[in-house]
């Protein structure tokens, strides 16, 4: 534990130097400041006010004015102050946090790909629609179901888009339907999607064994209920055992499964959703194809369905047509969830990275990822229990419960102390089924050593907790900013920096 | 395996502390006839030098805007990205974070989030932005939602001048009946104001008005949004925020929600997507604004700090009752729209926009003169025009684009009765001995 031992508790006082954010863009560079020269004009210049028909615009807005080493200089230290993979151990629940290979980034900047125009002819584009192509038969062969759509942006929209299919699916066959079942782990977007689609959330309890309680999940099953909402594995880690009982409840009164996919890093070519009876999936290439979360975006969340459902899968999606691809338009389609046919420079970084590891590599990754994490959860168990005790996925939830009730030191503190070590906390809070929780999903890319670093370090901090508890409650100490403010932000509404502002610094 | 470095020893030990002979024994909770019993049928690895030769052949099947002249645009422009740009946005500790829940150690994307939410408001002339969404089709959707909140009414009002991907993107958020669209027929290639009076009433939570508009007019929104008010409804506009350096801002037409495609701003065309959802408003309707909002505070030691803020709007707060599923935004591009915008400032953001709509002009007059070609619509444009070709428009672009030029585009693809209308988006790239050469080949059909 040398590592953690050579942290001292309150350090990192700020020295003499500028601290590396805080100061605005807008605040750098003097008026006459330049990074980018206007083009010159070599055609006739226009009146403005006469061509716009009077739209011209009367006062310029405020923009920063800086030089091109004020510019770098600005982002370089505030990329010094964000933690991203690269950075280390980021252990973020249900987010699976791998590392975002380097090659995939060369690959979705070629301008082969990157200087492409959604409504160039296909003939010009035969690359892009091939790449496409190869993207939905991967994902359908993962996913165990027969036809994708790439279009959807985000996992979220990869859940309205399949409720949405779901939905026209039920209309078309003249049974709309009002309720849909979610359990009580699932993401809150979950939730918030079954209300956009115009549907009653019904919330199904967990059993003992963290699983969906299949009773309760019986008696709430009717014809009014267009479908059921899964996470599988779950968000608690943990593979439902009784899913293939579950999937066929579903489709005993007529309603679908559709599966969230968020936690498919745990079974690739272990399990296939289509083989555990889901009807739709959605599948995060942020996630589980390594394709990078960029701050919290852009993501990518293809939607993959059964023979059923494929006729009302948004389009475009790619076919084969004539020995080339071209953009095909499913005939009952819900119509499409977005402009053109999907975030392609996501869609190139997730193509290139299964190619990469091949179908036996997708199998390897998700082998050590479970692996990764059982180990993860053998190291810490008798310091932090976890909340249901069997053979885990790709992550595992742990509750402070414990800890508080000892301490007083909360799994925010602990949170907010593992900044300390370097280390990026695990999801707190969430699923809102455990108290304190914390969920940590080591991903495949982590060596051994960092998982055992790890859990030397939050043994460090349940040992802290019981010696100081107010070090827990003051942490972080070494980060760029520490405790901040949330009530005085929603209080004081500071959204947008307006030319007034100068006095407030 | 190279992205796995846990060696096969490793492995072994691994396996040992957790109890179990291999791999295989982890998955028992899955049932046998979930479990797949054969390899994934998909092909096998492939080591970084034959992959990036596989990536570069199908890169290279591509016709892209280094070959070709193009002057297709319809939501994506080829506007320059300075080499600052990328620069920041391959920084990995920008695109390898995830959201900044930890804001501690996420100040960086919250900054540049809050400078982006800055210039946006600057641009839009709007309170409040958000940060930002997935596209500017997505966030036209969403702004219609949002509007019906805030009203507490259930129908919108949209011109047909709006992009027809956008209006049917919000055809299809709202089909499950939470929301009634009724669609306006354009008029000359505006809005029409007198059937847009009429169809607006007491229950209309929003009117939709696009300017420039999808032929690239100028819409007249000044009365538009009058109309609009006169109601209660909300003026919902959406902008090419690339333009407004020249374009007088949608807030001084009253514009009570701002969208827009923001891919111009920084970001690579990339056949569509990631695009950048741009969303302003007023603060007043904060509480009511969908995705995520970055704000500016202190930390305990009273320094300047930024947190994602209002965020009792949101789903893992308020699940079923949230104001959107929203979960994430486009940061990244969100980045380079920041980046793009500071490395320009408002001198070179006019610059790109007066070069642009000098160039869109001295093309259309030109292609007029050609003869091929005959004007159709008397309103305004700015950097994108839409003429009649005089003939077969789907020959000539065929005839065009082997001498190397994407000659527009046939709107006949969007509606049948477009059929015959090409439009041509021009931008500061576009030199004048390209667009004289480009008039040549015109003139010599």
């Amino acid at each position: 534990m040398s590592d953690a031992d050579r942290i001292d508790a309150r350090t990192a006082e700020a020295g003499t130097r500028e601290p590396l954010t805080g100061t605005l863009i807008f605040e750098r560079g003097a008026e006459e400041s330049r990074c980018v020269e206007p083009p010159v004009l070599d055609v006739p210049s226009v009146d403005l006010e006469d061509v716009l028909g009077g739209h011209a615009r009367a006062m310029a807005p405020v923009l920063p004015h800086v030089t091109e080493v004020e510019l770098a200089r600005h982002y370089e230290h505030l990329a010094s102050a964000n933690f991203g993979v690269d950075s280390g151990f980021y252990p973020l629940g249900s987010c699976t946090m791998k590392y975002n290979p380097k090659v995939d980034e060369w690959a979705c900047r070629l301008p082969g790909f990157a200087r492409i125009h959604p409504y160039q002819p296909e003939e010009t584009v035969q690359g892009a629609l091939e790449l496409m192509w190869g993207l939905q038969e991967a994902l359908a062969e993962v996913a165990g179901l027969p036809a994708v759509s790439l279009q959807p942006a985000a996992g979220a929209h990869g859940e309205l888009t399949g409720l949405l299919t779901i939905r026209a699916y039920h209309t078309a066959n003249g049974d709309p339907r009002r309720r849909v079942l979610v359990p009580d782990s699932a993401h809150g977007t979950n939730p918030a999607t079954v209300a956009m689609c115009g549907y009653e959330v019904v919330q199904v309890p967990s059993d003992e064994r963290g699983g969906v309680d299949v009773a309760a999940l019986k008696r709430l099953l009717d014809i009014d209920v267009a479908a059921l909402m899964l996470t599988n594995p779950n968000t608690l880690g943990l593979f439902d055992e009784n899913i293939l009982e579950i999937t066929s409840a579903v489709h005993e009164v007529g309603a679908l499964a559709y599966c969230d996919g968020a936690n498919l890093n745990a079974i690739m070519g272990w399990s296939r959703p289509g083989d555990m009876g889901f009807d739709a999936l959605h599948i995060n290439l942020h996630k589980t194809f390594a394709t990078p979360h960029g701050g919290g975006g852009p993501g990518a969340g293809p939607v993959a369905v059964s023979d059923a459902l494929a006729p009302y899968l948004p389009g475009p999606v790619v076919a084969q047509r004539d020995g080339g691809f071209a953009f095909a338009y499913p005939e009952r389609s819900i119509g499409r969830v977005r402009s053109y046919a999907g975030n392609f420079g996501v869609l190139v970084r997730a193509y290139t990275y299964i190619r990469a590891v091949g179908g036996d590599g997708l199998r390897d990754i998700s082998g050590q990822a479970v692996l990764s994490a059982n180990y993860l959860k053998t190291l810490l168990a008798d310091a932090w229990p976890v909340f249901y005790d069997r053979t885990c996925m790709h992550e595992f939830v742990m509750s402070g419960g414990p800890l508080r009730k000892s301490t007083g030191v909360r799994t925010l503190d602990v949170a907010k102390r593992l900044l300390d070590y370097g280390i990026h906390p695990p999801t707190v809070y969430f699923p809102l089924i455990v108290d304190e929780a914390m969920m940590v999903e080591p991903t495949e890319t982590e060596s051994k050593e960092t998982l055992e670093r790890f859990a030397a370090v939050l043994r460090r901090i349940a040992e802290e907790a019981a010696e100081d508890s107010g070090l827990l409650h003051g942490a972080p100490y070494s980060t760029p900013v520490r405790r901040l403010d949330e009530a005085a932000a929603v209080k004081n509404a500071d959204v947008a920096w307006s030319p007034g502002d100068g006095s407030e610094r | 395996m190279r992205f796995i470095p846990v060696t096969c020893g490793e492995q072994d030990e691994m396996l040992d502390s957790v109890g179990v002979p291999s791999i295989d024994g982890l998955y028992e909770d899955i049932p046998v006839g979930a479990r797949l019993a054969r390899p994934l049928d998909l092909p096998g690895a492939m080591g970084e030098i034959e992959l990036a030769a596989h990536i570069e052949k199908l890169a290279a099947a591509n016709e892209d805007g280094s070959r070709m002249v193009s002057f297709l645009g319809g939501g994506c422009y080829d506007h320059y990205v300075p080499a600052i740009v990328d620069s920041v946005v391959s920084k990995p500790a920008f695109f390898t974070a995830y959201t900044p829940y930890q804001p501690e150690v996420s100040q960086g994307t919250l900054q540049a989030i809050y400078e982006y939410q800055s210039m946006i408001c600057q641009l839009t002339g709007m309170e409040v932005s958000n940060a930002s969404m997935y596209d500017g089709a997505t966030a036209l959707a969403e702004a219609a939602l949002m509007a019906a909140r805030v009203t507490k009414r259930h129908r919108v009002v949209v011109s047909a001048t709006v992009h027809p991907e956008w209006r049917e993107t919000l055809a299809t958020y709202v089909e499950s009946g939470t929301l009634e669209v009724v669609e306006v027929a354009a008029k000359d290639g505006v809005s029409d104001g007198a059937a847009i009076a009429a169809a607006l009433d007491d229950a209309t939570a929003a009117l939709l008005i696009a300017s420039p508009s999808f032929y690239g007019t100028l819409e007249d929104l000044r009365s538009l949004g009058e109309a609009a008010h006169e109601v209660g409804a909300l003026f919902v506009v959406a902008t090419d925020p690339v333009l407004l350096g020249v374009l007088e801002p949608p807030a001084s037409y009253g514009a009570d929600i701002v969208v827009g495609e923001g891919q111009s701003l920084g970001n690579a065309i990339s056949f569509g997507g990631p695009g950048l959802g741009v969303f302003a408003c007023r603060k007043a309707h904060i509480r009511q604004m969908p995705g995520r909002v970055a704000g500016r505070t202190t930390d305990v030691d009273g320094r300047t700090g930024f947190v994602l803020t209002f965020s009792t709007r949101e789903q893992h707060i308020r699940r079923e009752k949230a104001t959107s599923n929203i979960c994430s935004n486009h940061s990244l591009n969100a980045l380079a729209a920041g980046v793009y915008l500071a490395a320009m400032g408002a001198d070179g953001l006019a610059g790109i926009g007066r070069a642009s709509v000098a160039k869109a002009h001295y093309l259309e007059g030109a292609l007029v003169a050609t003869g091929r070609f005959e004007r159709v619509f008397d309103a305004p444009f700015a950097a994108e025009f839409t003429l009649r070709y005089r003939g077969e428009a789907t020959a000539m672009q065929a005839r065009l684009r082997e001498s190397g030029y994407l000659a527009g585009l046939d709107l006949g693809r969007f509606s049948a009765d477009d059929a015959g209308l090409v439009m041509f988006a021009v931008t500061e790239r576009h030199t004048r001995a390209v667009l004289d050469r480009f008039v040549e080949e015109v003139s010599a059909l």
